[in-house]
């Protein structure tokens, strides 16, 4: 029961993770190393209007998004707009984005254990004989109505239809007068928004710290190389295999062995079937 | 009103064009035309150690020449085999590791170890990395950028080889003026060797490689094999500079697989020049010594190189030895059009 219950959380907040990367990636084609910044940004962000300046912390949260947002698009229409289309140079740049902010950040001074968000909601309920406190289920609700709501945008509305002609042939979008790099703009801006949301729904739970910033990169790697990379419904499942995997080591093996089942997953995902569970790239132009 | 339409139009300086056929040196001049960069990088990088004052500052040149070995492995890798890697910590890292076993397990003495861990490293390596060679790309990228998180990873939940500790004791060279001249050395060796292998009949297969693999596939090559040797040259090149900084600091531990040694060599190679091999080196003696100097600064150097490489990559995507090859060889002048 605690392995169910847990092994759920954890997959949700990895599903929440990964789907920002996944949606970048998927439309875009640009590897978003920066990700892990932005997660991290919009925690520090949503701190200082909360603390600094006293907002109510619901429209600290929703301007810490909006920020965030704005922050993704400027990266891609001042940076990576220049270098898309080299897949190396846009690695080396998103990452060595994602490294200044993260550096910044710790230089700054936000460092520390000092640095926390408060819950959405005190208390707890109980699940059969496993405490599970308010915060984790909302965090929960809120994992799954996003990928529903997600669901419907891309494939009920102008804009969402129109990131998905482009995730498919931006050629062919681009006869159909989709201009592509505002929607990759856009793109950007949802997947820097998505970071957020996993932010203030995860970082609550502990404290923020600039580290973090790596391991959630880590993670939503994971989780899109597993469910096949642009493929934000494959993430979600992988980040479901995973999320259990991990939980399933921690209590039969140990706790230090966490991280090295996220990164094997990777590296099996890579060697074995590098379009991942559900990608739908060409195999033959991955493979040689 | 008028304007004057002019453009700017590049042409090679005539004693570049003499001096490029080799039977055609006539002169001192043309002579030292070809010359002199290459030896003004070799007596330049040998009279470093009595040039730089004080203990700290030599120290600086040996961290210098392994992060310009490391950075010779990426750029060969990258740009004439075409597999990119960015695990430059998985090599220094295995080195490091290896050296430090011999050390203190074996009682391997210094001279020795270098050598052997280049060698078992570049197999360990190439093993390890053998799966992985069909990728290419950003899957290649993504899955070499894993291995030293995931060899670290691995070393702190089994806690072998001295575990978060690392190996301590380990000896040190012999003197510094030895420590120095051997990475020296080295970087000069692996510099000029590789420009002589990437020019031979293998090195043409790598080129065609990353041109074209299903081509060479259809020549009857195989590609596997070929991409082996590649990986094995480059680890070997980074299991070397890993143990020589084993030896260095006298401690070999899980930092050694920490990302640093994965970006500065790639920051590097961006700002010298990608694809040069000399590019790489220019790279690592402008930017180590920045980074020393910036130490007071805490983490805000990382800021720094950051933003430098994001600036270089943007505007100046071919690098300082481009750029410098250009003025060299070349002049400008404005024409009417």
């Amino acid at each position: 029961m605690e392995i169910l219950v847990y092994g759920t959380i954890n997959s949700v907040s990895l599903a929440l993770m990964g789907l920002g990367f996944a949606m970048i990636y998927g439309i875009s084609r640009v590897p978003n190393f920066a990700h892990g910044a932005l997660y991290i940004i919009c925690g520090f962000v949503t701190w200082t209007l909360f603390y600094k300046l006293g907002l109510p912390y619901f429209i600290a949260i929703i301007l810490s998004l909006c920020v965030n947002g704005i922050l993704g698009m400027f990266m891609y229409r001042f940076i990576l707009i220049r270098v898309r289309g080299m897949n190396i140079s846009e690695i080396i740049a998103s990452y060595a984005i994602g490294l200044a902010i993260l550096e910044g950040l710790r230089y700054g001074g936000f460092r520390g254990m000092n640095y926390t968000l408060p819950v959405f909601m005190e208390g707890s309920l109980m699940i059969g004989n496993v405490p599970l406190d308010f915060h984790r289920l909302i965090m929960m609700v809120i994992g799954i109505l996003l990928v529903a709501g997600l669901w419907v945008f891309t494939h009920h509305t102008r804009i969402g239809l129109a990131l998905q002609g482009m995730a498919q042939d931006e050629r062919a979008a681009l006869m159909l007068g989709i201009d592509s790099d505002f929607m990759a703009m856009l793109a950007m801006g949802f997947g820097a928004v998505l970071a957020g949301v996993a932010a203030t729904l995860i970082l609550p739970l502990g404290n923020i710290v600039v580290e973090s910033g790596y391991n959630v990169l880590i993670m939503s790697i994971a989780v899109c190389i597993v469910g096949g990379l642009g493929s934000w419904m494959g993430a979600f499942f992988a980040a479901f295999i995973i999320g259990y995997a991990q939980i399933l080591t921690v209590v039969f093996i140990g706790s230090h062995f966490q991280m090295v089942v996220a990164l094997l997953a990777i590296i099996l995902t890579l060697i074995l079937k590098p379009s991942g569970l559900f990608g739908h790239q060409k195999e033959l132009e991955e493979r040689v | 009103m008028s304007t004057q339409e002019s453009r700017k139009e590049r042409i090679d300086r005539g004693i570049k064009v003499r001096s490029d056929g080799l039977y055609a040196l006539m002169s001192w001049r043309e002579l030292s035309y070809l010359t002199l960069p290459r030896f003004i990088l070799i007596a330049g990088m040998l009279s470093l150690p009595f040039l730089v004052p004080g203990m700290y500052w030599q120290r600086v040149i040996s961290i210098v020449c392994i992060y310009a070995i490391l950075a010779l492995s990426f750029d060969f890798m990258a740009h004439y085999v075409g597999l990119v890697s960015l695990g430059g910590a998985f090599f220094i890292g295995t080195g490091g590791y290896i050296a430090g076993i011999l050390n203190s397990y074996f009682s391997v003495p210094p001279f020795l170890t270098v050598p052997l861990a280049a060698i078992i490293g570049g197999v360990v390596c190439t093993l390890l990395l053998l799966p992985c060679l069909p990728l290419k790309g950003v899957y290649f990228a993504i899955v070499t950028l894993m291995y030293p998180l995931f060899m670290a990873r691995i070393i702190e939940a089994f806690n072998i080889f001295g575990g978060t500790d690392g190996l301590v004791g380990i000896d040190s060279f012999s003197s510094s003026f030895a420590e120095q001249y051997l990475v020296i050395c080295m970087v000069l060796i692996f510099l000029f060797g590789l420009r002589r292998f990437v020019t031979t009949d293998r090195g043409l297969i790598f080129t065609a490689i990353m041109d074209n693999d299903q081509a060479v596939r259809a020549s009857g090559i195989n590609i596997t094999k070929y991409k082996a040797l590649a990986v094995f040259i480059a680890s070997a090149m980074g299991c070397l500079a890993g143990a020589c900084l084993t030896h260095i600091y006298m401690w070999s531990g899980i930092s050694q697989f920490a990302l640093d040694f994965s970006i500065l060599p790639i920051a590097a190679t961006v700002i010298g020049g990608s694809g040069t091999l000399v590019g790489p080196i220019l790279g690592c003696l402008i930017l180590v010594p920045v980074s020393e100097l910036l130490r007071d600064f805490g983490t805000l150097r990382i800021v720094f190189y950051a933003s430098i490489l994001v600036g270089f990559i943007l505007f100046r995507s071919d690098g300082i030895m481009e750029f410098g090859q250009r003025k060299y060889e070349q002049f400008e002048r404005w024409t009417k059009i």
